[in-house]
C-alpha cells in the first residue's frame, strides 16, 4: 500500500503527461504481482466498493478524536478524507508492524460485509502512514481525482513491453485484475493474451485539421466530404456470444466503455457489426446542441426520465466490420456504400447515416462548409462543427495518419476582451503567467469576467503577456496576479471560441466553450473591447437557431 | 509569585519588567533577548542584544556589523543575572544557534521557547526539554493535521524523484537559514555525494554553516553553472524564487519544497509544487502536545500560529492556557531573501 500512496500521491501533484507516464510505469515496473494489477485497476476505473462511504469515515473520526479540533481542523484542511487521514490518532509505540498490501486490502474488500467494514477500515488506518491513510480512503471511498485517464495508465502499462496503447485497448475488454497474464504478455514471458470480447472496441482513426496551404497539393476528385457533428464520438460494436445472443457496446474516442450511459441507444444494436459514428441528441428529427447533449452526459444516474428528454442517437460516419467480416483494410468509399445499406437494412429511428456533402471543387466545399443549412444540413446546421475530408480511397487505420483524413472546422467565434487576471501555470509554465481570466464591460460599464484561457498564443507572446502582468500587476492572491484593466490602460485579447451557454457559474451568466488566446491587440484600449450585450446577442442567436 | 511578574506580553514582545528587557520584540527595544536568528524574531536596531554566539554571528551577516548598540554572547546552560532575574538560554533544536530562553526568580521559572522542534536535526543542537511553571510555545503547527513525520522518509522520495528523472533539474525550496542546511546536510546523511547547486541568496548564511563545523559536502552556486549540468542535480533555493525569472534558467524543473505546510495538499497546490516534502523546523502537533506535558507547566502561553486549537487542547487537560496576541511572529518567508526579477 505504501508505494501505491506513494504514486497516487504524486500523480496528484504532477500536471505533465509524461512524467505521469513514466511515473506509472516505474511504479508497475517495480511492483510484483498482483499488487500492480490492481494498482492498474483503480488508475482504470475497474475498481469500486459499494459499502464505503463518507458518512461511515465521519463516524469513525468523530468516535477518535476531540469535535472541536476535528471542526478546526477540517475547516482549514476543507477534504474529509484528507482531514481524517491526517489526524488520525496514532500511537507511534504500538503501531502494527505490518502495513496492508493493495492486494489485502482489496481481497478483504471483496469478501468483507458492510457490518464489519468500520473495523477493519480503521485496523488499516492504524497500520498506515499520512500518505498511506489518504491513499487508502481515496480508494475505497471511490474519489481519487488525480488527474489520470484510463487511457493514460493504459499506455503507462503497454509502455513496459513496448507496446502501442491501441493494442492494449483492443486486448482489455478481455481483461480482469490484476492482469496477470497481461504483465507476463508485456515482459514476455507469456502468450499475448487474446480478447474473446465479441464486441471489442476498435482504435480509431483521427483526422489533422487542414491548413489553407494543404488545398495546393490536394485533388478534390480524390476526396468524399461529410459533416464534422458537434456531439461525441463513439464506437458501436455488437456481434455474438458463444450462446449466439447479442453483445453490444458503445466506446468512446478513447476506448473507454460507455455503454452503462447509454441503455436507449444500446438496444438498436441489433445486427453485428462495428460503426463510427457521432453520439448526438435528437428530438423530432433535430439535432440538439453540444450543451444538450451535455446535459446527459452530466448525470451519473440513467433514469427513464433523462432518457425520455435527451434521446441518444447515433449519426453513422463508417463501417469497421460487419458480421465477421473486418472491413477497414477496404477503401473509404466501398466503406461508406456498405454502411448506407447496413443503415437500410438495420432501419431503426436511432441511428441514421450522415450524409454526404456534394462538391467537386475546394471552393465550393468552402462555400458549403461556410453555410451548411443551404448545402444539405438544413435545419441541423448550427450544430455542424466544419466538415471532414475523406480520401475515396483511404483504408481504415488507427492513429492519426497524414494525408488520408482531414478535418475543416467551422470558423470560431469571435471577441475582443481585456485580460484581468493572470495566474501561473503548471510545470514548464510554472514561472510564466500563462492562465488568463479576460472580462468584457457590462451595461454599468464594467468589466466581467466572461472566460479564462491558457493556450492559443505563441511562446513569443507567452512571453508579452508575461511581461506584461509583471509590470502592470495591482493586485496579488497567492499564484493569482490582477492586472490594470482601465478604460485607457491595459491589454486587450482576441479571444476564439467555438460556442456559448447559460451559466450560473458566471457573473457574466455566460460560459464559452473551448476559449483561446487567437491574437494580442495590442493596437486596442480596453475601452475598445466588446460589451456583454454582444455574447448576449450572439447566444441568443445560437439558441433561436437550434431550438424552434 | 505570578507570571506576570516577570513577564508579560506587550506590543513589542514578552516584556521583563523587572529584569528590563523583552524577549524577541518585534520592534526596537532598549535591551533584547534573541531566540534565533530568522527575521520575525531577530530585528535590527535593538540598544543592546543578548543571544547566543551563532544567533549574533547571523544577524551580523543579515544586518551588517551595526546591528545593534552592543551585544553579548551567551552559551547553553549559562546563567546571568539581569536586575534580581537570571536567565539562562537551552538548546530549541530549530536552527543553528537557536535557543529557549528561560527566566527564573525567587524560584519560579517561565521558559519562552521561540521556534522549536523536537526531533533530529545534524545542523543543530538538539532540542532540550526545560521544566518550567510557565511555557510559552509556538504554534506554527498548532492543528492535529500537522504529522510531520519521519523527514528521512521525504528525502528518500527526493532522491527517488532525481533518480527516476535524471534528465531534469530539482529546485527545492527552502528557508534559507536553517532548513536550507538541514536539506543538505540530510542528503548527505541519506548517501547523496553528487554537488548540490545553491542560490545567491543563500550563500552566507550556507558558508556561515559551514565554518561552524556542520559538512555539506560539494555546495555550488547556480550563478555559475551551464542549463545542462543542472540537469540531474538538486538545487536549493528561497520559496519566492520558484516561480521567478529565475527558474527558467533550469532543464524541466521539478519544483519541491520543504516545509511543514506541505503537510495539507491545498498549500501546496496553491504554490505550485509537484513534489512537496514535508520537512519542518518546527514542532509538529504530536511534538508541541508532548513538550508541553512534559515540560511540568501548570499555565501555557501560545503564540503565534493556530493558537485557537492548541488552547483547546491545554485547557482539556487540565492546563491554564492563554493566546497571545502579538503580532509580527510567524513571516519568516515573506522576510526570507528575495531574488530580484531583475537578476534572471
Amino acid at each position: 500500500m505504501n508505494r501505491f500512496a506513494e504514486l497516487l500521491d504524486r500523480l496528484a501533484y504532477e500536471p505533465g503527461r509524461n512524467a505521469k507516464l513514466r511515473l506509472i510505469s516505474d511504479y508497475l515496473r517495480h511492483t510484483p504481482d498482483p499488487d500492480r494489477g490492481w494498482a492498474l485497476a483503480a488508475l482504470t476505473g475497474a475498481l469500486s466498493f459499494k459499502h464505503a462511504k463518507g458518512g461511515m469515515i465521519r463516524t469513525l473520526i468523530a468516535e477518535r478524536t476531540d469535535p472541536a479540533l476535528f471542526a478546526l481542523s477540517y475547516d482549514y484542511v476543507g477534504d474529509l478524507s484528507e482531514t481524517v487521514a491526517l489526524m488520525w490518532p496514532v500511537d507511534p509505540h504500538h503501531r502494527p508492524n505490518a502495513t496492508p498490501s493493495l492486494s489485502d486490502v482489496v481481497d478483504t474488500l471483496s469478501t468483507l460485509g458492510k457490518a464489519q467494514l468500520p473495523a477493519q477500515i480503521a485496523r488499516w488506518l492504524d497500520a498506515l502512514d499520512e500518505t498511506g491513510r489518504w491513499a487508502l480512503l481515496k480508494l475505497v471511498t471511490g474519489g481519487m481525482r488525480i488527474g489520470v485517464s484510463a487511457r493514460l495508465a493504459k499506455t503507462a502499462a503497454a509502455s513496459l513491453g513496448d507496446k502501442e496503447p491501441d493494442e492494449l485497448e483492443i486486448l482489455w475488454p478481455g481483461l480482469t485484475p490484476p492482469y496477470l497474464d497481461l504483465f507476463a504478455w508485456l515482459e514476455g514471458r507469456g502468450e499475448k493474451p487474446s480478447n474473446t470480447d465479441p464486441a471489442p472496441f476498435h482504435p480509431p482513426m483521427l483526422a489533422h485539421a487542414i491548413e489553407d496551404a494543404d488545398f495546393e497539393s490536394l485533388n478534390a476528385d480524390d476526396f468524399m466530404a461529410e459533416w464534422k457533428w458537434d456531439g461525441i464520438r463513439v464506437q458501436a460494436v455488437s456481434g455474438r456470444d458463444p450462446e449466439g445472443h447479442i453483445v453490444a457496446r458503445l466506446y468512446s474516442r478513447t476506448g473507454e466503455d460507455i455503454s452503462k450511459s447509454f441503455p436507449d441507444l444500446l438496444q438498436s444494436l441489433r445486427l453485428p457489426a462495428a460503426i463510427d459514428g457521432e453520439l448526438l441528441i435528437m428530438r423530432e428529427d433535430r439535432v440538439q446542441s453540444f450543451n444538450v447533449l451535455q446535459q446527459r452526459l452530466n448525470r451519473k444516474a440513467v433514469t427513464p426520465k433523462l432518457i425520455q428528454e435527451f434521446p441518444a442517437h447515433l449519426r453513422a460516419y463508417d463501417l469497421l466490420a460487419e458480421g465477421e467480416h473486418d472491413l477497414r483494410g477496404h477503401p473509404f468509399e466501398e466503406r461508406r456504400a456498405r454502411l448506407a445499406k447496413f443503415v437500410e437494412k438495420l432501419s431503426d429511428p436511432r441511428i441514421d447515416l450522415s450524409p454526404l456533402v456534394p462538391f467537386n471543387t475546394w471552393d465550393a466545399l468552402k462555400a458549403a462548409r461556410a453555410d451548411p443549412a443551404s448545402a444539405g444540413a438544413g435545419q441541423d446546421a448550427e450544430a455542424v462543427e466544419g466538415v471532414m475530408i475523406k480520401r475515396r480511397d483511404a483504408a481504415y487505420v488507427p492513429g492519426r495518419p497524414k494525408g488520408p483524413w482531414w478535418k475543416w472546422k467551422r470558423d470560431p467565434m469571435i471577441v475582443d476582451a481585456v485580460l484581468m487576471y493572470a495566474q501561473r501555470g503548471h510545470g514548464k509554465r510554472s514561472s510564466y503567467y500563462s492562465d488568463y481570466t479576460f472580462g468584457v464591460w457590462n451595461g454599468a460599464n464594467e468589466l466581467v469576467p466572461v472566460g479564462k484561457a491558457y493556450f492559443g498564443f505563441t511562446d513569443e507572446e507567452l512571453i508579452e503577456i508575461d511581461r506584461f502582468v509583471r509590470r502592470n500587476t495591482i493586485d496579488r492572491f497567492g499564484p493569482v496576479r490582477e492586472v490594470t484593466h482601465e478604460g485607457d490602460q491595459g491589454l486587450v485579447l482576441e479571444v476564439a471560441f467555438e460556442g456559448l451557454q447559460r451559466s450560473t457559474r458566471h457573473k457574466s451568466g455566460i460560459a464559452m466553450r473551448f476559449p483561446r488566446i487567437s491574437r494580442l491587440r495590442w493596437d486596442k484600449k480596453p475601452g475598445e473591447a466588446d460589451r456583454l450585450e454582444t455574447l448576449e446577442k450572439m447566444l441568443a442567436k445560437l439558441e433561436s437557431g437550434r431550438a424552434a | 509569585m505570578r507570571a506576570e511578574d516577570i513577564l508579560v506580553p506587550t506590543p513589542a514582545g514578552v516584556c521583563c519588567k523587572r529584569g528590563g528587557f523583552h524577549i524577541d520584540p518585534v520592534r526596537p527595544v532598549q535591551k533584547a533577548l534573541i531566540t534565533h536568528g530568522h527575521s520575525d524574531h531577530a530585528r535590527a536596531g535593538h540598544g543592546a542584544v543578548l543571544a547566543t554566539q551563532e544567533t549574533l554571528a547571523i544577524m551580523r551577516l543579515r544586518y551588517g556589523d551595526n546591528f545593534a548598540g552592543t551585544s553579548q554572547a551567551i552559551r547553553y546552560g549559562e546563567e546571568i543575572k539581569l536586575d534580581g532575574v537570571t536567565v539562562s538560554f537551552h538548546p530549541a533544536g530549530h536552527v543553528l544557534g537557536s535557543a529557549q530562553i528561560k527566566v527564573a526568580c525567587d524560584g519560579f521559572s517561565i521558559v519562552a521557547s521561540g521556534d522549536y522542534k523536537d526531533v533530529p536535526d545534524p545542523t543543530c543542537t538538539p532540542f532540550e526539554l526545560v521544566p518550567c511553571d510557565v511555557f510559552i510555545t509556538e504554534a506554527t503547527f498548532g492543528l492535529p493535521v500537522f504529522r510531520h513525520h519521519d523527514a528521512k522518509g521525504e528525502i528518500d522520495k527526493l532522491l527517488r524523484s532525481v533518480a527516476l528523472f535524471p534528465e531534469r533539474a530539482h529546485l527545492v525550496g527552502a528557508y534559507s537559514l536553517g532548513k536550507a542546511q538541514r536539506v543538505i546536510a540530510m542528503l548527505r546523511e541519506a548517501g547523496h555525494d553528487k554537488p548540490i547547486y545553491l542560490h545567491g541568496a543563500m550563500e552566507k548564511i550556507t558558508r556561515y554553516y559551514e565554518s561552524r563545523g556542520i559538512d555539506l559536502g560539494q555546495v555550488e552556486l547556480v550563478r555559475g553553472a551551464k542549463k545542462s549540468e543542472l540537469a540531474g542535480h538538486i538545487t536549493i533555493c528561497p520559496p519566492t524564487a520558484m516561480g521567478d525569472l529565475w527558474s527558467r534558467r533550469f532543464p524541466d524543473p521539478v519544483f519541491a519544497f520543504a516545509s511543514g505546510w506541505m503537510r495539507v495538499r491545498a498549500r501546496a497546490r496553491q504554490r505550485g509544487v509537484t513534489l512537496p516534502l514535508v520537512i519542518s523546523d518546527h514542532a509538529d502537533w504530536d511534538g508541541l502536545t508532548s513538550t508541553i506535558a512534559a515540560t511540568g507547566a501548570s499555565e501555557v502561553w501560545v503564540t503565534h500560529g493556530q493558537e485557537d486549537a492548541l488552547v483547546h487542547w491545554c485547557t482539556s487537560k487540565g492546563l491554564k492556557a492563554r493566546p497571545l496576541d502579538i503580532v509580527g511572529y510567524g513571516d519568516e518567508e515573506e522576510a526570507d531573501v528575495t531574488p530580484t526579477e531583475a537578476e534572471a
